[in-house]
């Protein structure tokens, strides 16, 4: 049988660590790309040891070509280990900001819905008020449902993280290279300072 | 005082080459890699300038092949790194070693358009194993070095360093230091569990119907002598993928021929009635396969590949072995049984049936000039012996049908990618990777008319080689497939081709002109005894088609079989290669 023929499509959460180097990214998402699947959310930071970034990326795929992507994922030469732990138990996070145009007689409501909700208030100005909020996907959806009806001016969202639960099922962080070569400014792998 | 070291980046091109073990580049110069030219002459390196830098990159994958080397190709910033895509992308797909070195425009002018400016990381990255933007001095040699490692390590592959013409002309005092690549995310020689060669084994030794796909990774690896055993020992018949011809002579009692779409029509019935299929690097390619649904329906399926991503990619398999096959046969050949399989390989003979008269070579020429007669002679006048090039095509099938290679990295032929214009220059590789052997291009006339201009190259350099065209006015595969599927309408195959062998003689090589089977014999020996290169333009049957053929996507047995005809005089009486014995059990 031609494999994933008929398979069931689900997101998969691909968490992937890469050396820190120019172009990576561009290595691991031409991936995605070749096959023609949008990427529903990515996100990139350090990882604990020096020179590596993790990312997570989130496709929805049958698990067929998941995993076919998977071993794709791995045979990228800067790649240092990819797992994909949609069906880990794992804590998949977000992060979330929207802007709301409460007027001035609804802003105690939206603050208490925010407070009530785990989310908060970060920041107050005369036309509108920012909340932030870190939960699961599903969480923010919720959240951005409540607030509509209060008019959402802006929203971002950072996109999924994932971490196993437990101390049983630590991910190490694969060292990279030793030093780390070839960084210069610009990189395109690693988030903020780290790779400045 | 001793004077303190100092290079610039382009002498450490040079000379980091020189450290893999290069001593021939294949190139074009330009401005953007002025500065490595002007190094080279410093240098004892001897540099092949191409027409094109897609023969360059062609040159580097046909050396590789030949030699088992890492080949290397040399181009300028932009057209010239554009140039070479069609190569790298060959070499991809057929897992060739090849190291291009590109020059990139000044660091400071990246991303501004400059002057032959291209992105060429960004344009060879999904047809590279691996590539890499070098814009500092200190970092020209561990690239080059790493991209050594990385192109023949693991499954082979083209590897580029695009190299910024200000690091090439900057100077350095810090020699590099270039021991073990460092390369934590590489894994390139996975190892397979005990258990799955244990599951491997056993299922070998129950099989009754076993039958071994014999890829390219033979070669690659250099199983050819551990796969033999593993056949005669268990007495197991042999399927060839195209790259896997010569992995096993063809001359071998257990080997039942080519696979596929234009295999034999009962190599692909055995393959369909096996009870075991074990297949040795290769990747189960569309063109091998025919309908997947169908595939080999009873057999239970062994896959042992160096590259994990190729395990369950087209086909389910029930092992799978990863690793390098010639360390997973040494585990695995201890605990393989000695059996007869008498039953199962008489089976087989049954199934070539009426194959040996339907054969064109039993059928007669009428005066005319067919193809297959002509690869026929020219393999049995080089006594089997030659590397042979082709390009992708009618010629590429009838080559792989008629010519009979009993060597291995006697055929370089461009399988995965079908390039055309891939014979003539990969030819020029192979014959300066292995100056001593006799090399035969065979390709088309629309594929030759594609990389002709590498004739000046064959001059300029005086290499001797010799040129079949298999000139019959048409684009021949894509117009067989007109002639099948499109109900003969066709769009955009015939077409002109200048005299070549007065082309040839332009260059100053030798050029001739056949037009009837009674020709053949006396050009060949004229182009074989002449020291120049010479291009023999075979005129041959214009709507002549490739047989047998599995139309794509049909089942492997159904295959379209030559309209039977009858046959003249005795069937297995095949001409033999001068000084060749075949001990035919098919």
């Amino acid at each position: 049988m031609t494999p994933g023929a008929g398979e069931r499509v689900r997101p998969h959460v691909f968490a992937v660590w890469v050396e820190d180097l120019p172009g990576v990214l561009n290595r691991v998402t031409s991936l995605f790309r070749r096959r023609g699947f949008n990427i529903e959310s990515l996100s990139v930071g350090p990882a604990r040891a020096a020179g590596v970034s993790r990312m997570t990326i989130v496709v929805r795929a049958d698990d067929t070509t998941a995993r076919r992507m998977l071993v794709q994922l791995s045979r990228l030469v800067n790649v240092l280990r990819a797992d994909d732990i949609i069906d880990e138990p794992a804590i998949h996070h977000e992060l979330a900001m929207f802007k709301i145009s409460a007027a001035p007689e609804e802003r105690s409501q939206v603050i208490q819905l925010a407070g009530a909700t785990g989310a908060r208030l970060v920041d107050i100005a005369p036309g509108s008020v920012v909340i932030e909020a870190t939960a699961s996907p599903q969480k923010i959806d919720g959240l951005a449902e409540v607030l509509r009806p209060y008019g959402i001016l802006e929203q971002v969202r950072t996109g999924l993280v994932g971490m196993a639960r437990g101390a049983a099922s630590v991910m190490t962080d694969p060292d990279a290279r030793k030093p780390p070569k070839r960084r210069r400014p610009g990189s395109d792998t690693g988030g903020g300072s780290h790779s400045v | 005082m001793t004077k303190r070291w100092r290079r610039t980046g382009a002498q450490l091109i040079w000379e980091t080459l020189l450290g893999e073990g290069v001593h021939t580049v294949f190139g074009y110069p330009g401005g953007a890699i002025l500065p490595a030219y002007d190094a080279m002459l410093d240098y004892p390196i001897r540099h092949i300038l191409v027409r094109h830098e897609q023969g360059a990159t062609h040159m580097a994958d046909g050396y590789s092949r030949a030699s088992g080397e890492v080949g290397v190709a040399v181009a300028t910033s932009g057209p010239g790194a554009t140039n070479m895509v069609t190569g790298i992308a060959t070499a991809m797909l057929d897992s060739s070693p090849i190291v291009c070195v590109t020059g990139q425009v000044g660091s400071a002018l990246i991303g501004t358009d400059a002057f032959q400016e291209t992105d060429v990381t960004g344009v060879t990255l999904p047809i590279t194993k691996h590539n890499y933007l070098v814009t500092e001095v200190d970092e020209i040699a561990p690239a080059l070095h790493e991209a050594f490692y990385v192109a023949r390590s693991g499954r082979p592959g083209p590897v580029l360093v695009d190299i910024t013409k200000d690091a090439q002309q900057a100077f350095t005092n810090r020699r590099p230091r270039l021991g073990k690549v460092d390369l934590p995310g590489y894994r390139p020689e996975p190892r397979p569990p005990e258990t799955a060669l244990k599951s491997a084994a056993e299922l070998i030794n129950r099989a009754e119907r076993p039958v071994i796909l014999a890829g390219h990774g033979i070669l690659i690896s250099g199983a050819m002598g551990q796969v033999r055993e593993l056949a005669e020992r268990a007495r197991i018949p042999i399927a060839m993928t195209l790259l896997g011809i010569g992995a096993i002579p063809a001359n071998h009692s257990l080997n039942m021929g080519m696979m596929g779409m234009h295999g034999e029509s009962w190599v692909n019935q055995a393959i369909q009635e096996a009870d075991l299929l074990l297949a040795l690097g290769m990747r189960f390619d569309d063109r091998v396969t025919g309908s997947l649904k169908t595939y080999a329906p009873n057999a239970a399926k062994i896959h042992i590949d160096i590259d994990p991503a190729e395990f369950h990619k087209n086909v389910r398999v029930d092992v799978a072995l990863a690793g390098d096959l010639s360390a997973v046969l040494a585990h695995l050949l201890p605990v393989i049984e000695a059996r007869d399989r008498s039953e199962w390989l008489g089976t087989i003979r049954g199934f070539k049936g009426d194959t040996a008269v339907r054969d064109i070579q039993n059928l007669p020429d009428m005066g005319k000039l067919y193809a297959a007669h002509v690869i026929h002679d020219i393999w049995r006048m080089t006594g089997g012996k030659a590397i042979v090039t082709t390009d992708v095509g009618q010629h590429q099938m009838w080559e792989a049908q008629y010519y009979r290679h009993n060597e291995p990295r006697s055929l370089i032929t461009s399988g995965g990618l079908g390039t055309m214009g891939f014979a003539l220059p990969a030819a020029v590789g192979a014959k300066v990777a292995r100056p001593d052997d006799e090399v035969w291009v065979i390709a088309g006339d629309g594929g030759f008319q594609m990389t002709m201009c590498e004739l000046a190259t064959i001059a300029q350099e005086r290499l001797k080689l010799n040129v079949a065209i298999i000139n019959n006015g048409y684009l021949g595969m894509v117009r067989q497939w007109q002639e099948f599927f499109y109900d003969r309408r066709y769009a955009g195959t015939p077409i002109l081709s200048p005299d070549f062998a007065a082309l040839a003689r332009s260059f100053g090589l030798g050029g001739e002109v056949v037009k009837t089977r009674q020709e053949v014999e006396g050009a060949v020996e004229r182009a074989r005894a002449d020291e120049r290169t010479v291009v023999l333009d075979f005129q041959v049957e214009k709507e002549d088609t490739v047989y047998p053929m599995v139309p794509t996507g049909a089942r492997l047995q159904d295959m379209i079989r030559r309209p039977g005809q009858e046959a003249e005089g005795d069937p297995e009486s095949e001409g033999e290669p001068v000084g060749a014995g075949r001990t035919v059990e098919w």
